[in-house]
């Protein structure tokens, strides 16, 4: 899975796309790691923009939260922004609303986050 | 198999409603009916009966016990959680007392809820009543023997009229059992549960509780599928929101509305019953569970069949 970058007032943004589940989440993981390494005290925080994103699963949302748990240990910033309504109902029914930093939109998480 | 009947599906906890609890269910019953007047007592029933289910009802208390009921005359029944006290009462009731009859309990684990009804289970004192209990764990009868003995219980486990019996069973081996095949499996929680299958020529059932999934296994996953595959009923633990289950309240060894959903999903299951509830929980908290599990339900069915959803209560009776 590919995660294109970019940056946008001193945000790192990575576009993740498509659907994140039993079936993708390995490769969602394996591309999400290297940007979670650097995301780290100092460094700009990370995106990840979702707004291409159609589904994710538990396995999919479990991986974020890991994804967060180790930013959030190395005093980096982690944040999901541009949900579908969709898969903004499946961050509600799972309470993952409350424990992720989550953004409308990727301009409104650079506009918190970006310097 | 003919239907299964819940008498039990509280988790960790029986819990009772509080004198608040009824006062607010009054008031939005009071609330509904105001302006409208009934003909008859068939006219208010129907009333009541479109109430909002927190209002006019209440997923109970009890711990969890489930009765399945075959089409022998032996009774099953998975767990002794406080359930199993309204469960033996129903039985005396049913059978009266010089009419012996055989039990067989399958047994998710030793923890407190899952057994401390046994004690309170009428037909254990009566003579000529045989109890089979089955289960995997080795040290199950000294379990039940500890809860009944001083000074955790004034009546010994000695005092059981009935005859009662271990049958220690192995996981994924199947067991011809009351005429149903019964298959155990292992599950992740804190020393050991174990699920059970129970499969007749039409139906299928899955008792899968106090059951964690981590989410970091293919073949777990596969094994779940596997174990749910097209059953008529599985219930499932569904204790936690995912994100409880997998930050604050990873390793408690419960799981998740979304994770039942998705299981389900896969394994072609025609229907899911949310159990093993959280006993934080009140009526609306778990009637909003149940709304959002259908919801989620329906926005990922596009790749499955439909999946029926429903909450488990302390005295449904679901027809299989």
């Amino acid at each position: 899975m590919n995660l294109p970058l970019r940056e946008q007032a001193g945000v790192v943004i990575a576009a993740a796309s498509g659907r994140i589940d039993h079936a993708s989440a390995d490769a969602f993981n394996l591309a999400l790691e290297p940007l979670i390494k650097t995301c780290v005290g100092g460094s700009k925080p990370l995106v990840l923009d979702f707004s291409g994103v159609d589904y994710i699963s538990s396995v999919g949302l479990r991986a974020l939260m890991m994804a967060s748990r180790q930013a959030k240990g190395q005093k980096g910033v982690f944040a999901i922004a541009g949900m579908q309504p969709l898969v903004q109902e499946v961050f509600t029914i799972s309470r993952f609303n409350l424990i992720m930093p989550c953004y409308l939109s990727v301009a409104a998480a650079c506009q918190v986050l970006g310097s | 198999m003919k239907k299964v009947i819940f008498w039990g599906t509280r988790g960790s906890l029986p819990v009772a409603q509080s004198a608040e609890d009824v006062r607010q269910k009054i008031i939005a019953a009071l609330k509904a009916a105001e302006g409208k007047s009934y003909r008859n007592a068939a006219a208010l029933n129907s009333f009541v009966d479109q109430l909002p289910f927190a209002t006019r009802g209440t997923f109970g208390g009890n711990s969890a016990c489930v009765e399945i009921v075959g089409s022998g005359p032996e009774h099953l029944i998975c767990d002794m959680g406080s359930g199993a006290r309204p469960l033996g009462q129903a039985k005396i009731a049913t059978y009266g007392a010089p009419n012996p009859q055989t039990y067989h309990i399958f047994i998710s684990h030793l923890h407190w809820d899952h057994l401390m009804g046994f004690p309170f289970f009428a037909p254990m004192y009566i003579p000529g009543n045989r109890i089979i209990i089955h289960g995997c764990h080795p040290r199950i009868e000294e379990a039940f023997r500890l809860q009944m003995s001083a000074p955790c219980f004034p009546v010994d486990y000695s005092q059981a009229g009935a005859k009662i019996e271990f049958d220690i069973m192995t996981p994924g081996k199947t067991q011809y059992i009351a005429g149903l095949n019964v298959t155990p499996k292992l599950q992740l929680h804190a020393g050991d549960s174990y699920g059970y299958r129970f499969d007749s020529i039409e139906r299928s059932v899955v008792y899968s509780t106090d059951s964690e999934h981590k989410l970091d296994s293919q073949d777990e996953h596969e094994a779940f599928v596997k174990f749910f595959s097209k059953a008529d009923l599985v219930i499932f633990d569904a204790m936690y929101s995912l994100a409880e289950a997998v930050s604050v309240k990873a390793d408690w060894g419960h799981s998740s509305n979304m994770v039942g959903v998705e299981l389900c999903q896969a394994a072609q299951a025609k229907r899911l019953a949310l159990f093993h509830h959280e006993p934080m929980h009140d009526d609306k908290q778990l009637s909003r569970l149940l709304s959002e599990t259908r919801r989620l339900e329906e926005i990922t069915r596009a790749n499955f069949g439909p999946l029926e959803v429903i909450s488990a209560y302390d005295g449904l009776i679901v027809d299989l």
